[in-house]
């Protein structure tokens, strides 16, 4: 009863750390339909400053709230520039963008090489995220809830946001119709650099987080690049409620398969998966028309 | 994508887990021939008429293993630079070309291929993971010359023409066993990442449980840089093994570490032993995370002996106060003082006059007192379970009676009869 329990609550944390890694690219992929290789190391800018900020700020729990409001101004920053120094010169040339952001990714680790070097750096977790809380029997770390609520809070803000503010309606607007949101006196070129500020922002959020649990190094982001891909594409291109609804899919199958088998085993087996559900629905599991699909 | 992290391919061999035997054996096989053949023809090219002697430094200085291998490099300037200051080898100042190997097994091939016949050096230091010194390997045979390789591996390999300073199975997990065996633990658990290494260790570690009457709870294996551990940890909590044997590598064991402790789980109720954690990676980690755990290794920074306090204080002052000291380190400063030892024992440069001359060769070492065996060409080392404390060291808590006889093959144990087949 303990081991179901305990990979109920692997299978829902796995999945809200898919989520958060993917959230940002749902954005940025699944709306504007960029191809951006350096969605990664986005992460890991927000885990460097994580680790920043707290060499500035002593108190773990002080500097990790604070981080992950400036790690979201940090990634952000990055995203929007990447956006109008690159992207936006080759919106109609997917395979250039997806090599250049490659690159302008690969530039980025060597930075982080160089600044940090390159064995992993610590970040402390607070103290009040260590140890675990016992539920029926299976330890679940509280850094993992942790990540679960951020994942849930993350996820609310953006749909609001996109819902009900007016840059979300712009948002909506110009990725589904372009040309008549122009017309009706949108500017596009302002909507796609909030968009990418938002998507790169949450990137960092991601991993900020994501340094209570794992190794903060310049190959970090590289680690959670192609399951946030996996996440979008499962999900269907230009939808929240997909990448949700897929990320925790994801989260539990991998973590019932990895405890009846091995590892290696369970990636190999959920890729399989998700190549059989491709076959049978290519678009994903919801998708509304954008303008990559036109 | 995938990326091999810093220590990853440390000992990764060329082939899949269970042709490593056989392929080695091959490899020997084909090398010694060849050495026969081109001793003869292969003239060497060394030239010991002059005041200086040279010898080459191969090591990756660019590329993903260069955060380990330059301390490697390190250590043996140093080695060098002592030497020459106490007046050489043989009244000869040694003359160090140092080269890239460039994290890539091919440029350490070629690499070492230039350092023989254009540089004509003496002998070569270098090498760490195991994919680079099976590059290595032909080269040195062919043109018969001298390899010294400082970083524990996963054995099963002696050739002629290759030193190993570092250590062999048995010399390491071995003794890490006996430990274990000794405090009483019943039962292990295995982690590891997915690749040759950890899976040799486990094969052997298998084969001596079966005869102690150890049990084996569970074993697993990531892939390589893998970050999500929770369902390993949860098996691993569920099994209630007495130990856990931990071989990941690289960043795998951030995360490992991390998850371990947040499930409650502590040094005292499941001790974890790990063979690929040394001073440098405990930061990395967070001494907080990994506090109290133990590791199986032959040097620690923290060995109280006059030599090494001398030579810890001569690396700190040469490179840095915050500079650890480790084990792959120090054998490559070991490494050279053999050389050293074994050209002036021989009163030669010459391969053959080494060769014949290694056996029985020593040097007080900062680890204790170590000796080449002639046969196998690896070196006696003192095996020490180590201690991490919250400053970060590693503090011996149990070493081996004295130093261990090298046996690469498992020779000697009857229970790993049939590991090599």
């Amino acid at each position: 009863m303990d081991v179901l329990i305990g990979q109920l609550a692997t299978g829902l944390s796995l999945g809200s750390i898919l989520l958060l890694a993917a959230l940002g690219l749902s954005l940025t992929f699944g709306q504007m339909g960029v191809i951006n290789m350096a969605h990664g190391e986005f992460i890991m800018a927000g885990c460097y400053t994580a680790y920043v900020v707290q060499q500035i700020v002593s108190s773990a729990g002080v500097s990790l709230i604070i981080s992950l409001v400036i790690g979201f101004f940090i990634g952000g920053a990055m995203g929007a520039l990447l956006e109008i120094t690159l992207i936006q010169r080759m919106y109609s040339r997917p395979l250039d963008t997806l090599l250049v952001t490659f690159g302008v990714g690969l530039i980025l680790q060597q930075v982080a090489r160089d600044i940090f070097g390159a064995p992993a750096v610590n970040v402390v977790a607070p103290p009040w995220l260590s140890g675990g809380v016992d539920i029926l029997g299976a330890v679940v770390p509280k850094t993992r809830i942790f990540i679960l609520v951020l994942a849930v809070v993350c996820v609310a803000v953006l749909a609001a946001v996109l819902k009900v503010s007016p840059m979300g309606r712009r948002i909506r607007a110009v990725v589904q119709n372009r040309d008549l949101a122009e017309t009706s006196g949108i500017s596009s070129r302002k909507t796609d650099i909030t968009t990418f500020f938002i998507g790169s922002g949450l990137a960092a959020v991601a991993g900020v987080a994501l340094t209570l649990i794992g190794s903060t190094s310049p190959t970090i982001g590289q680690s959670y690049l192609i399951d946030a891909f996996l996440v979008v594409v499962v999900g269907g291109l230009g939808q929240i409620k997909g990448t949700v609804i897929a990320a925790f899919t994801l989260g539990f199958l991998n973590s019932f398969i990895e405890y009846n088998t091995t590892a290696s085993l369970a990636k190999v087996i959920v890729f399989v998966i998700i190549v059989i559900f491709l076959q049978v629905r290519p678009q994903g599991l919801f998708t509304v028309r954008t303008r990559s699909l036109v | 994508m995938e990326k091999p992290r810093r220590s990853s391919f440390r000992r990764s061999a060329l082939a899949a887990g269970s042709v490593v035997a056989v392929t080695s054996l091959l490899l020997a096989g084909c090398g010694s021939k060849a050495t026969e053949e081109d001793a003869a023809n292969a003239e060497s090219c060394v030239d010991t008429s002059g005041s200086t002697i040279k010898v080459g430094a191969l090591n990756s200085l660019s590329g993903t293993m260069a955060i380990s291998e330059v301390t490697v490099r390190n250590a043996i300037d140093l080695a060098v630079e002592q030497i020459n200051g106490a007046g050489g080898v043989m009244g000869k100042q040694i003359q160090l070309v140092g080269e890239d190997g460039a994290s890539e097994p091919t440029v350490f091939a070629e690499k070492a291929e230039k350092l023989i016949s254009s540089d004509c050096v003496a002998a070569v230091f270098g090498g760490w993971t195991s994919s680079s010194r099976k590059a290595m390997l032909p080269v040195f045979e062919g043109a018969n010359s001298l390899l010294y390789y400082p970083v524990q591996y996963e054995g099963l390999e002696a050739s002629p023409n290759i030193f190993y300073t570092g250590a062999t199975t048995n010399q390491q997990i071995v003794p890490a066993l006996d430990y274990l065996k000794e405090k009483g633990i019943k039962s292990l658990y295995l982690v590891g990442s997915d690749y040759v290494f950890p899976q040799t260790a486990n094969r052997i570690i298998k084969a001596y449980a079966e005869a102690n009457g150890i049990e084996i709870k569970g074993e697993d294996y990531t892939p390589l840089g893998s970050t999500d551990f929770s369902t390993i940890v949860n098996k691993v909590r569920s099994a209630d093994a007495d130990a856990v044997f931990n071989t990941l590598n690289g960043d795998s064991n951030v995360a490992f570490f991390r998850e371990y402790k947040n499930v409650g789980l502590t040094p005292q109720a499941m001790p974890v032993v790990s063979v690929s954690i040394a001073e440098e990676e405990v930061g990395g980690i967070g001494v907080q995370n990994i506090d109290g755990q133990l590791t199986a290794w032959n040097y620690y920074q923290t060995i109280d002996t006059p030599v090494n306090n001398e030579f810890v204080k001569a690396f700190k002052a040469k490179f840095g106060a915050d500079k650890p000291t480790s084990d792959p380190m120090e054998a490559a400063y070991v490494s050279v003082y053999l050389w050293k030892n074994t050209v002036e024992k021989a009163q030669s440069f010459d391969v053959k006059a080494i060769q014949d001359n290694a056996g029985g060769v020593t040097f007080d070492a900062p680890e204790g007192l170590v000796t080449i065996d002639g046969e196998n060409h690896h070196i006696t080392k003192t095996a020490r379970i180590g201690e991490i404390r919250p400053d970060g060291l590693i503090y011996t808590i149990w070493e081996s009676p004295g130093p261990i006889e090298p046996d690469p093959f498992l020779k000697s144990y009857p229970w790993a009869a049939g590991l090599s087949g």
